[in-house]
């Protein structure tokens, strides 16, 4: 029945699509602004400084990359665990991985002090550097995913996409892995330094990168009024709770692990009892929102055929994914380094204090444009090449 | 042996001929030249010589520490307005007070010069090195400004410049969105080798009392040696056995 399946381009002709793709478009637009004047006046008009260094443009970033590689899941699916039922939707994900980890880099390059430098990045490399692996392994997925892609759709190439589906699903494990090691590898710092971060971030990878493809999926499917039946929905539904519940088994297992050393004491109780906006963060957006209430709306037998509740259920992943990251990322820098075990520290430096950060527009800014170029390419690649299947249709038995 | 180093370096005649004979000139390419310069020296220099300080603590008052931060920017030509979360520190006052008995004391804390510096560990584009005589500095010219080192670095050594920078110095070449620390004070140790006297160390060193020494670790006849066989001295995270350049008595 996969082997039947008809591929096509998008050809809406709504107003809706085409407004949704003019705010796409201002959105990029607007990152543009965001990551120009930051290039021009100097970090110091974003909310960055010299203790929180990486801020709200790298949320975006990460989320974006981390997603990317979890988009490609259906694919694997398919190609490698050889689930026909996902067969269909393997262009989309493949498609949707490329779109959400260019946005993502685009962020991350133009954050950059001197993102003119981008040639020096290319060509001067550290091997010793998670950071310039990434470079590497970034590249060469965008790289790998689409000649998989090419194999998929080129019907004399077809016997072909089963090993480049091989290579791009391991590839992809390498790659979060390279992710959540720009963090893990950080010894120094308490917040950071373990190897757990590495399977944490596929896990994440897995929950996050579907929740967008099932959005995604959802609107251009509506956008072009193809039929969905809800048999597939109910299967990525199941697919997202899982992954949901395997992320929350995860931060708890990491913060169990910081929890048992007497040493990081003061980064746990600083994440999970008095550490303001991250506190709140955690408990509220990461586990309330972004954990519990989506797996009862996943789980809840009434909703299993409400489409609405898995649109909101794959929101609320999303949103506990940016606070998530967010915790992760500024609240690890927020949180002071040791330098001085039994002394109480003071510096004009910010020493012995908790970091502070409010990010400003101009970054803001960026992030955004980065997440909206991602969905621009996503949504005008659909609409020039046959990405999409012509129906989902309910499955003979 | 340890001249060694000083012997590939360019002649203080010629540095000479080049600030007198144009200063205005100089003022203008020296940055070029001096970046050049440090680059020919770290591939003619041996790791004969490791250059590293000694803070002695409990000889220096905050006034002191005060002294070796204003000698730091008057050198190298940096301000930190007070309160400011983005100016670069390349050295700073820490005060530490111990949590039992409420004993007070001031140091100066800057780029350690790790052995095993893990901010070397983690620059992607290599712009982040150790010299061959142990000084750990960035390269301006592949620094890309992704700010890794900020994160990895133990110390919070590093700053990032966030705004566009006036009135710089030629021994001290900086550039908006990228990466710098303190330098060992680089350009005087390739100048004056072993006998080099770094800025702070020169602002609070009096006659024989010297509360910061700079010397060659590697030389176990070298005062800096001598005097951490005698007294010890603390490896500020000792934990991490990066074996930092820089170590502190009294804590």
């Amino acid at each position: 029945m996969a082997a039947a399946t008809q591929y096509s381009e998008i050809k809406t002709r709504s107003s809706g699509y085409w407004a949704l793709l003019i705010l796409l478009a201002a959105g990029v637009l607007i990152g543009i602004a965001g990551a120009h004047h930051m290039d021009v006046e100097g970090h110091h008009v974003s909310g960055m400084n010299n203790q929180i260094v990486w801020g709200l443009p790298h949320v975006f970033a990460i989320f974006l990359i981390v997603a990317a590689s979890g988009a490609l899941n259906i694919a694997s699916l398919a190609s490698v665990f050889a689930k026909q039922a996902y067969k269909p939707l393997a262009r989309f994900s493949a498609i949707l991985s490329i779109a959400l980890l260019v946005g993502g880099l685009a962020i991350l390059l133009l954050d950059l002090g001197r993102p003119d430098r981008l040639i020096v990045a290319m060509t001067y490399y550290n091997f010793k550097s998670i950071f310039a692996w990434n470079i590497i392994l970034y590249s060469g997925f965008v790289v790998i995913v689409a000649a998989y892609l090419w194999l998929m759709m080129e019907r004399r190439m077809q016997r072909w996409s089963k090993p480049a589906g091989l290579l791009a699903f391991v590839w992809r494990l390498v790659l979060t892995t390279g992710t959540g090691s720009i963090f893990g590898f950080l010894v120094a710092r308490e917040s950071y330094d373990t190897a757990l971060l590495a399977p944490m971030f596929i896990i994440m990878s897995f929950a996050f990168g579907l929740a967008v493809l099932i959005l995604l999926l959802m609107l251009s499917f509506s956008l072009d009024r193809r039929e969905l039946d809800p048999s597939h929905l109910l299967r990525l539904r199941r697919l997202l709770g899982i992954f949901t519940a395997s992320v929350f088994y995860f931060v708890v297992v990491f913060h169990l692990t910081k929890l048992y050393g007497t040493q990081n004491h003061g980064f746990e109780a600083f994440i999970l009892m008095d550490g303001g906006i991250y506190t709140f963060l955690f408990w509220f957006a990461q586990i309330g929102l972004g954990n519990l209430l989506p797996l009862a709306l996943i789980y809840t037998p009434s909703l299993q055929q409400s489409s609405k509740s898995l649109v909101l259920a794959c929101l609320l992943v999303i949103a506990g994914a940016f606070a998530q990251l967010y915790i992760i990322i500024v609240g690890g820098q927020a949180y002071p380094l040791n330098i001085f075990p039994g002394y109480i520290v003071e510096s004009g430096f910010y020493d012995g204090v908790v970091g502070e950060y409010a990010p400003s527009l101009w970054e803001f800014m960026l992030g955004f444009g980065g997440l909206t170029a991602s969905l621009l390419i996503a949504l005008l690649v659909l609409r020039v090449l046959p990405i999409m299947p012509n129906a989902l249709s309910a499955e003979a038995q | 042996m340890k001249n060694a180093a000083e012997t590939e370096l360019p002649q203080p005649a010629r540095r000479g001929f080049l600030k007198g004979a144009a200063a205005a000139a100089a003022t203008l390419v020296a940055p070029g030249i001096f970046l050049y310069r440090t680059g020919q020296a770290a591939t003619s220099l041996d790791n004969e010589a490791r250059w590293g300080l000694l803070i002695d603590t409990n000889a220096l008052s905050e006034a002191d520490v005060d002294a070796c931060v204003s000698a730091c920017q008057r050198e190298h030509g940096w301000r930190a307005e007070p309160g400011s979360k983005t100016d670069a520190q390349w050295i700073r006052k820490v005060k530490l007070t111990d949590q039992e008995t409420g004993h007070q004391k001031f140091l100066p804390m800057m780029c350690l010069h790790c052995e095993s510096p893990p901010c070397v560990d983690v620059c992607p584009t290599g712009a982040s090195f150790k010299r061959a005589d142990g000084i750990v500095l960035v390269n301006k010219h592949i620094c890309i400004g992704c700010r890794y080192c900020m994160m990895a670095c133990p110390y919070k050594a590093r700053s990032f410049i966030h705004e566009t920078l006036k009135d710089q110095l030629p021994v001290a070449p900086r550039g908006k969105g990228t990466v710098e620390s303190c330098t060992l004070c680089v350009h005087r140790v390739d100048r004056d080798g072993a006998n080099a006297v770094p800025a702070c160390a020169e602002a609070v060193n009096r006659g024989e009392r010297k509360a910061i020494l700079f010397g060659d670790l590697n030389d176990p006849q070298s005062e800096i040696s001598r005097r951490l066989q005698e007294l010890g001295g603390t490896r500020l995270r000792a934990d991490m056995g990066l074996n930092p350049g820089v170590r502190y008595q009294g804590l």
